[in-house]
């Protein structure tokens, strides 16, 4: 016969480490908020609620007058064009360092995975934006920087997924063709990336959902595309214009994401 | 077979790899000519010049005694922007993911759901969607404008865009779960809160914790990111440095952010197996 389990002594034990773990998560949100100097007043007064309510309505009613929408249109353009090369020079470069940050079989020593997931880890922490920042002093102000930044970030974000996808890829046909003594180079080639290159993909499309949003706002910073237009418009206080600005990056990300399923839909079926 | 050597051994599909990279390269092109991608403009020696002379600003990082404690007290305010405005979102997040869970609805224990409580989810999800659909970096610029700069324009951003994920990821976590048990409790005529304390908390908490925690790390780091636009923390003190070309101060910054997001990084998977 089976023991039953003992029951704790009593409720207050079983649980106490977990009441320990919520006491201190309430009072490090105590202690934020005291910290901060938040400005309730200014936020919450007639004052400030009259302005919010005057910028939404003016955001409503977006300028669609051709001579903005003529400025509008190349702002997108170079939001997309900076989101699908930024995204493709990153799963080049992931996957380039995807490889030696994977050990694929009990014999590969991966003696470059330490230096290559360091550097992998690193490139994700930072944000694009950030990035973004950092690379204004090299590359100038402009969607190169941008374009750049996303590169750098999503290398890091990507190069992790493929390391993992390509670690997790079966082994049968790598160890077939290594039996017969074929080089890894080949086995690389012709076993271990034709599996993983669904997942492969599916990861690259889902950055590229992440990186149109990105790309948007980027230009905050000065590295173009449509943030650079916000920003400019937003400074002078010009809501109309914000507001178009606001539904062509809401329309972009809307289309980069049916264009992804689109893809998806396609390369599986 | 193919022992024969040479033309057998060369890959069968080479015309339609070929192909399809000229395609890609003839569709490409248009879009490397908007992005102004002119990757040797790195190396133009002015431009190489100031940069090199930024980066080698970065050693020796600054680590005087001054520096240090206003970058600890900046990251601080960073990681409380992040925990304060992660708070504000569950108090936005978590009604209206409970206005907009569907398991929740009494009228559709018997049938469809009723015209009214349909529309008021609609509406609630639509403003879900607005909330999450503008990015963080964008409510912390409109605020900037309204509040003045600061941690308030921060927290209030986050707490918007992060309302509106929340939400929307409660709703979804809520309703895809076992819902019987809730269920049971309305049909034996329990209110819709009790049903959710008694019910779907229980039955979710670990993933609703988890899923939580993971939003908090997001959080911290998007905080320091709206530091960027004037909200205050390591953001602004890094943006500050990097107009000043001080390669020294940026080299410390951008070291204490990496060892903060590793960090809560930790914390964060430490959070959830305790807690899960």
């Amino acid at each position: 016969m089976n023991e039953a389990p003992a029951l704790p002594a009593n409720w207050l034990q079983g649980r106490r480490r977990a009441l320990a773990v919520v006491a201190a998560l309430l009072a490090l949100v105590v202690v934020s908020f005291a910290s901060l100097d938040m400005q309730w007043s200014r936020f919450l007064g007639a004052q400030a609620m009259g302005r919010m309510g005057r910028f939404l309505g003016e955001l409503l009613s977006p300028d669609l007058s051709p001579r903005f929408l003529a400025k509008l249109w190349p702002a997108m353009a170079e939001t997309v064009a900076m989101s699908v090369i930024g995204t493709l020079l990153a799963a080049v470069f992931g996957l380039l360092l995807a490889i030696p940050a994977a050990r694929t079989h009990d014999a590969d020593r991966a003696r470059w995975k330490p230096a290559a997931r360091l550097l992998l880890n690193v490139l994700r922490s930072v944000p694009e934006l950030m990035w973004a920042a950092l690379l204004l002093i090299a590359a100038g102000l402009g969607p190169f920087a941008g374009t750049m930044a996303l590169a750098l970030h999503t290398t890091g974000v990507l190069g992790r997924l493929f390391a993992e996808a390509i670690e997790n890829a079966p082994p049968g046909p790598g160890f077939a063709l290594r039996l017969r003594g074929i080089g890894e180079g080949r086995v690389l080639a012709y076993a271990v990336l034709p599996q993983a290159l669904p997942q492969l993909v599916s990861y690259t499309l889902y950055r590229w959902e992440n990186n149109i949003r990105a790309a948007a706002v980027l230009g905050v910073v000065g590295a173009g595309g449509l943030g650079q237009l916000l920003a400019f418009h937003l400074g002078l206080f010009q809501m109309a214009e914000t507001g178009s600005v606001l539904g062509a990056m809401l329309l972009l990300v809307f289309g980069v994401d049916l264009a992804s399923h689109g893809l998806r839909q396609l390369l599986t079926r | 077979m193919a022992n024969t050597p040479g033309a057998d051994l060369r890959d069968p599909a080479w015309r339609s790899r070929l192909a399809w990279a000229i395609a890609t390269l003839v569709v490409l092109w248009p879009l490397l000519v908007v992005a102004e991608f002119q990757p040797w403009q790195l190396f133009a020696p002015d431009s190489l010049q100031s940069t090199l002379r930024f980066l080698a600003g970065f050693f020796p990082p600054r680590l005087d005694a001054e520096f240090l404690s206003l970058v600890a007290r900046e990251t601080w305010r960073t990681v409380a922007i992040a925990t304060a405005g992660m708070t504000l979102g569950l108090v936005i997040g978590w009604p209206l993911a409970l206005l907009s869970a569907r398991s929740l609805s009494i009228s559709s224990l018997v049938g469809r759901m009723a015209p009214l409580p349909a529309t008021v989810r609609l509406a609630v999800r639509a403003l879900l969607v607005a909330l999450r659909s503008i990015p963080e970096l964008i409510w912390a610029l409109v605020f900037v404008r309204v509040v003045g700069l600061g941690p308030t324009a921060g927290v209030l951003a986050i707490g918007l865009t992060y309302g509106g994920m929340l939400g929307k990821v409660y709703g979804e976590i809520l309703d895809s779960g076992d819902t019987g048990v809730t269920r049971a409790l309305l049909r034996n005529g329990s209110g819709r809160l009790q049903a959710f304390f008694f019910g779907q908390l229980p039955q979710n908490a670990s993933e609703l914790t988890s899923y939580t925690v993971y939003r908090w790390e997001c959080a911290i780091r998007s905080s320091a990111v709206l530091g960027f636009v004037g909200a205050g923390g390591l953001g602004q003190q890094m943006d500050n440095a990097m107009k000043m070309f001080n390669g020294a101060e940026v080299c410390t910054l951008l070291l204490v952010f990496v060892l903060l997001v590793v960090l809560t990084d930790r914390v964060s998977g430490l959070l959830r197996r305790m807690l899960g």
